[in-house]
């Protein structure tokens, strides 16, 4: 099991993945939106998106969990 | 100026500095921008409840947007800046360069018509040759550009652009022009006066970018000698000329490191961020030039009084005196560059000879995720390159803020950098600094 969390605050622009999905390390996730940038939440590892804790509009503070690959 | 000023505010921003500074101020919507700062007539209703007789659009949102400038004077307000057409001339890149090409300025090899499918943007990337750069032809502030060495790069490089483009900007367009590998980013401030003269008053060298946004920029241009400053700022006159220019703008050039050649980029018909650099060494103020023009009245500094400009002859040449630095102090981590919003619970500005800091936050304010990571736009003045850049070290060791992670540290490794130092760099200088 693998945890990804927001390394900042931001809001979710996009989900990417959906649960279930099999990805690949290096495969986006979601991608946050923060002063006008787009921030890439990648997969470090291959594996099972298990559970998607973000919708598209939320608001994620910094270490707010987004996905648990299994 | 005995100006009476009225701040417009969005609900995040309402503990900040400007709006108390502001004779009168008003909240105009909500934190995003499309509900507040782009919202053209809730700006035009604020205007009209406090009988405001000009509204000067900054350096973001709605600045370049020619509708809201029709707007504006069509509410019979003063827009101080240059005139709708010639925004609409310059704001679409495509335009712009066929326009520059035209009256004699050098542009580089690239797309004439807007590209509009992957198809035809590889058609033309083997026609102008590899590598490439494909931008939003409507776009600004680094947003969707990206080069590309090959058909694989370009097919990506189109899609991202695309994208951008149809998300952050009014048009779809796309623009493919020939990428120079090693270059400097070097613009000319002109300004547009009343009685319809142009003048070019000096160069900003902005190489020091990280994601193709500005970091520093400084000036004069260790990379331009006499004969170039002199054949690009008669360039930029020529640009403003073309298009009948009224106000401040600026005309954004290329250098080709290796050539030493110069080409238009594109030109942005508003104020910039850094215009303090160029206030610094010509002792003029901008800002109120922007509004003496805005009501038809002359330059508070006199054109025949221009330093270096022949009597009769304008526009010349432009003697600037000292040296100049701006460090764009962001809110944002000083390795990685990303975005790092959060309350600033500790705010100390520098001061001291030859420091000028322009700053948006005080301590107990919050930098929101809603808006530029720009915190403080942290200049440095010194009778030579050496001194402005021992001063900024100086300064920027002496500035703390504490809360969001900001950029100090990097711009501290940027003045101690061998490469920097000599002033012989361009524009992948950050990427070598932070590989």
């Amino acid at each position: 099991m693998a945890e990804v969390r927001a390394e900042m605050v931001a809001n979710v622009w996009k989900v990417v993945a959906a649960e279930g999905q099999q990805v690949d390390a290096g495969d986006t996730l979601v991608i946050l939106e923060s002063m006008k940038m787009e921030i890439p939440v990648l997969a470090e590892e291959a594996g099972t998106v298990s559970k998607l804790h973000v919708t598209e509009g939320d608001l994620v503070q910094e270490g707010d969990l987004i996905a648990v690959l299994g | 100026m005995g100006i009476r000023t009225v701040a417009v505010y969005s609900a995040a921003d309402e503990d900040l500095p400007y709006v108390r500074e502001a004779d009168h101020a008003v909240l105009i919507g909500l934190a995003p921008p499309a509900q507040s700062y782009l919202d053209a007539d809730a700006i035009l209703r604020a205007a009209r409840e406090c009988a405001a007789s000009a509204i000067h659009p900054g350096y973001g949102f709605l600045a370049e947007r020619a509708t809201f400038a029709r707007q504006v004077i069509a509410a019979g307000l003063t827009w101080v800046g240059p005139s709708p057409a010639a925004i609409e001339q310059m704001g679409d890149k495509i335009r712009a360069r066929n326009l520059m090409a035209a009256a004699g300025i050098p542009v580089s090899p690239g797309s004439t018509e807007p590209v509009l499918d992957s198809g035809t943007a590889v058609a033309e990337a083997k026609r102008i040759g590899y590598p490439v750069m494909v931008k939003a032809a409507g776009g600004g502030g680094g947003i969707g550009i990206n080069a590309a060495s090959g058909e694989a790069e370009l097919r990506a490089a189109f899609a991202t652009a695309r994208s951008r483009a149809e998300r952050f900007f009014a048009s779809p367009d796309i623009l493919i022009e020939r990428y120079v590998p090693r270059a400097r980013h070097v613009e000319v401030q002109i300004l547009g006066l009343a009685d319809g003269r142009v003048i070019a008053l000096g160069e900003r060298d902005c190489s020091v970018q990280r994601r193709h946004q500005k970091v520093a920029e400084e000036t004069p241009s260790p990379g331009v000698g006499p004969d170039l400053r002199e054949r690009m700022l008669a360039a930029a006159v020529r640009a403003g000329e073309a298009v009948g220019y009224q106000g401040a703008g600026t005309v954004e050039c290329l250098v080709d490191a290796d050539t030493g050649d110069f080409i238009f980029l594109e030109m942005n018909t508003r104020l910039q961020v850094e215009h303090p650099v160029t206030e610094l060494v010509t002792g003029i103020d901008l800002v109120e030039q922007q509004f003496l023009i805005a009501a038809g009245e002359d330059v508070s500094f006199g054109p025949a009084a221009l330093p270096g400009s022949l009597p009769g002859s304008l526009p010349g040449s432009f003697a600037a005196r000292g040296h100049a630095i701006e460090l764009r102090v962001y809110a944002e981590d000083p390795v990685r560059f990303l975005p790092s919003p959060g309350r600033i619970t500790e705010w100390a500005e520098p001061s001291g000879e030859g420091i000028r800091v322009d700053a948006g936050y005080i301590a107990g304010n919050t930098v929101t995720l809603y808006y530029d990571p720009l915190l403080a736009k942290l200049c440095t003045y010194g009778a030579t390159r050496a001194e402005a850049v021992a001063r900024a070290r100086d300064a920027v060791a002496a500035f703390r803020i504490a809360g969001p992670k900001t950029n100090l540290a990097f711009h501290a490794d940027l003045l101690a950098s061998p490469e920097f130092a000599s002033g012989d760099y361009d524009t992948s200088l950050v990427a070598r600094l932070r590989p």
